[in-house]
């Protein structure tokens, strides 16, 4: 019998559930990326000119840019000439809005093996879906349900196509393609992703969601997601990912803007399980993105919820520029670094606005040879009167190899605006868990039963079925994590 | 006294912590139903003995054989000696700040309810559970919102495993120092909560400093360990005894 969690690592190799390969024919562009290679790309999908200026001008930015390595993780030079730019099922018509019937049976079973059935009578209840599939949305099931509301819920390359104002209008206006460098590469050659418009007044009737699945090897995915919330209107979005298991890295490279006008509320929440690799650290993703929500119009909202498993590396800062008077972003976090995942993760809370308001609630757990950084910024504006910014830090070592880091920066401008910033690091110390197992509990149901009392602030900010879904999520992760 | 099998047959236990004896053959029977009271010196074993019995991995048993039930008690985990039935009330009580201390009480009970074959109790039933018992113990309901032991006060933790003792429902509860840093009247609320729990087919190990507790719980048997031995038992006297004479006496009859 061996109990000490001195004796964590080294952590077993089970429980990617979503490792498999769909074994479909795939169209994919040669390796390499020049302006051929995105005209190309452009007008496979037949975007209007706009567009396809657009990620000319953002390539040409691109190649002026250094990538950036500030962050804790290192890894091996990317090649990015190495890149599969595009990769679509054969099957898939990219031009046409797609009924389900018409969906390959392939990619149908495989949105269920991954817990996402497609048919509406299985599908999740008051849940809308779209289903990205490498670079291409496969389908995107209750639209009719959502028009009579008067919501938009479409793949990106059918809204550049069929409301082009608004995506010309919003595309770039959170995050402009000079912002980073993943950001201009994303924007240069953004395959698919989400747009999703509520009019004015308007309470989104369903909860819409994204399952992002990468199939092919040697591409990348890079998918862009625009959300657009008009005065007075709500939304509640969720992003979900996988991959399958590969020895070599795979780039994600993502672009998500939201947009609250005056008093619109957005809740965005993730579950992001991209592989993370073995525990020698081969293979799993590189998921370097960038996320943003601009609260525009006065009294808006922006939640941000992560559960962050999976990726070899996580670079990726959701944020939120709190622009109208009395607005309010929230960022809650779960990240969870095992073998020997990276997570570089936090937010940047921008206070422009007076009375603005955020909360950020960080949960970073280490285990294994992971490590965990919250990086996190709060920048209170000259013109951000009384504003108040709550942030909280907790890590939790699992094991004695296991890292965490917590690097805050805080500017404030206004002598009225307030910051509270705590952080704690605990570790899961062995005789916890043996009070624990005397109470009758088996030595995994404890190690869960710390993690989910240590995780359940950010759990329940999810919508229900996918707070159950984060929870099993963690307990397969940490899976023979002790004894 | 009675004649049946004994619930718990300890025989010549060596145990070492970090390449110290500290117990050194050690015999200790209790039978259902007995109340026995551990007394002896800071240092002399005491819980050594307990957490050993509970399975804590920082002891290593030498020799000696363990039985509970008619089972080999050293062939099971922590978590199996408990849903057996063996309770240890800790002599400091683990704090563990994020978990919800009603949320550890439930899922606590319901691993041992399963291992006897009952039916887990939902959140109603256990509620029901909880409001009949915490008044027992004086705690009261928002002591299931706060985490587990977290920021309880000496008194209140010591009352909180008791609760969980009378939530359980163990067959051998040891109870290692539940009396220490207890006021009067919490004393009272804790030998209470013991004394209900009292039944025939319960037995109950009280380690304890004091005297003072046996005059709220009477014990059938009192131990005198003192170097990692049993050196005297006897009845409730011995426990008068020493509060008189201290251990002296008792340390200059040993070889
Ligand atoms: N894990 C350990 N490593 C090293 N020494 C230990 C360990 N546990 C106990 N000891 C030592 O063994 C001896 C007995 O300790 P134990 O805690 O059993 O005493 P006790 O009788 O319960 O004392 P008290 O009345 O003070 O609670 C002490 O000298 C103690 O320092
Ligand atoms: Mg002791």
């Amino acid at each position: 019998m061996n109990t000490s969690t001195d004796e964590l690592t080294p952590l077993l190799q089970r429980g990617y559930e979503a490792g498999f390969v769909t074994d479909i024919e795939t169209d994919q562009s040669p390796p390499g990326l020049s302006e051929e290679v995105i005209t190309r790309l452009s007008e496979t999908k037949k975007e209007p000119r706009y567009l396809l200026d657009w990620r000319l001008q953002a390539y040409r930015a691109w190649i002026g840019m250094q990538e950036p390595h500030w962050s804790i993780a290192t890894y091996p030079p990317i090649d990015y000439q190495a890149i599969s730019y595009y990769a679509a099922p054969r099957s898939v018509d990219p031009k046409r809005p797609k009924s389900l019937d018409e969906v390959d049976p392939r990619l149908l079973e495989t949105y269920r093996k991954l817990g996402v059935p497609l048919h509406e009578q299985a599908a999740l209840a008051g849940v809308a879906m779209d289903a990205v599939f490498d670079s291409v949305s496969v389908a995107t099931t209750f639209r009719e349900t959502l028009k009579k509301a008067g919501v938009i819920f479409c793949p990106f390359s059918e809204a550049a196509i069929e409301y082009p104002e608004l995506v010309h209008q919003y595309l770039g206006s959170v995050v402009p393609f000079r912002d980073n460098f993943f950001a201009a590469l994303n924007s240069a050659v953004f395959s698919d992703g989400s747009f999703v418009y509520v009019p004015p007044g308007v309470r989104c009737p369903m909860e819409l969601s994204t399952y992002f699945r990468i199939n092919a090897a040697k591409t990348g995915q890079f998918e862009r997601t625009l959300i657009i919330a008009d005065r007075g209107s709500y939304v509640s979005y969720l992003e979900g990912c996988t991959a399958p298991m590969r020895d070599e890295n795979q780039l994600h490279a993502a672009v998500v803007e939201l947009v609250a006008l005056e008093g619109a509320e957005i809740r965005y929440a993730t579950v992001q399980n991209w592989y993370p690799g073995d525990e020698e650290g081969r293979g799993g993703i590189y998921n370097f993105v960038t996320k943003r929500g601009d609260c525009r119009g006065a009294r808006s909202k922006i939640s941000w919820t992560q559960v962050e498993t999976g990726s070899a590396i996580t670079w990726k800062y959701p944020s939120c520029i709190l622009r109208g008077d009395e607005s309010i972003g929230e960022f809650y976090s779960v990240a969870l670094a095992r073998h020997r995942q990276q997570a570089d993760t936090g937010t940047k809370m921008i206070h422009m606005g007076r009375r603005t308001r955020s909360v950020v609630i960080s949960k970073g757990i280490s285990a294994g040879h992971g490590r965990n950084a919250y990086r996190g910024m709060v920048r209170m504006a000259p013109t951000a009167l009384h504003a108040h910014n709550y942030t909280r830090c907790d890590s939790l070592l699992i094991g004695p190899h296991s890292q965490a880091y917590t690097i805050p920066v805080l500017e404030v401008r206004h002598p009225s605006a307030r910051i509270e910033h705590e952080a704690t690091t605990s570790k899961i110390a062995d005789d916890q868990i043996f009070y624990c197992r005397q109470r009758g509990l088996d030595e995994e149901t404890a190690v869960h039963l710390l993690v989910n009392g240590f995780c359940r602030e950010v759990f329940q900010k999810l919508p229900l079925e996918f707070a159950v879904e984060a929870q099993k999520l963690i307990a397969v992760s940490l899976e023979g994590a002790v004894g | 006294m009675n004649n049946e099998q004994p619930l718990l047959d300890v025989r010549n236990l060596w145990i070492k912590a970090q390449d110290q004896f500290i117990l050194n053959g050690l015999d200790l029977q209790i039978r259902p139903g007995e109340v026995h009271a551990i007394m002896g010196p800071n240092g002399s074993g005491k819980s050594t003995l307990v957490q050993s019995l509970a399975g804590h991995p920082g002891y290593t048993i030498e020799k000696g054989e363990i039985s509970f039930d008619g089972e080999d008690l050293l062939t099971l985990t922590p978590e199996e000696r408990a849903r057996r039935g063996l309770f240890l009330a800790f002599q400091y009580p683990v704090e563990i700040s994020g978990l919800g201390n009603g949320y550890f009480l439930k899922a606590a009970v319901n691993a041992v309810r399963e291992a006897r074959g009952q039916i887990p109790y939902d959140a109603v039933e256990f509620l029901k559970a909880f409001r009949e018992l915490a008044p027992l113990v004086g705690l009261g309901q928002d002591f299931l919102e706060r985490g587990v032991n977290a920021g309880f006060s000496g008194g209140e933790k010591k009352r909180n495993e008791i609760l969980q003792m009378l939530l359980l429902e163990p067959r051998l509860a040891l109870l290692d120092e539940t009396d220490s840093g207890l006021d009067v009247d919490a004393l009272k609320l804790v030998a209470r909560g013991v004394n209900a729990t009292r039944s025939k087919d319960r037995s109950i190990v009280l380690v304890t400093h004091y005297q003072r507790l046996l005059d709220y719980i009477d014990p059938d048997v009192v131990h005198v360990l003192i170097k990692g031995r049993i050196v005297r038992s006897g009845t409730r006297e011995l426990a008068h005894e020493i509060e008189r004479g201290g251990y002296e006496p008792l340390l200059a009859t040993m070889a």
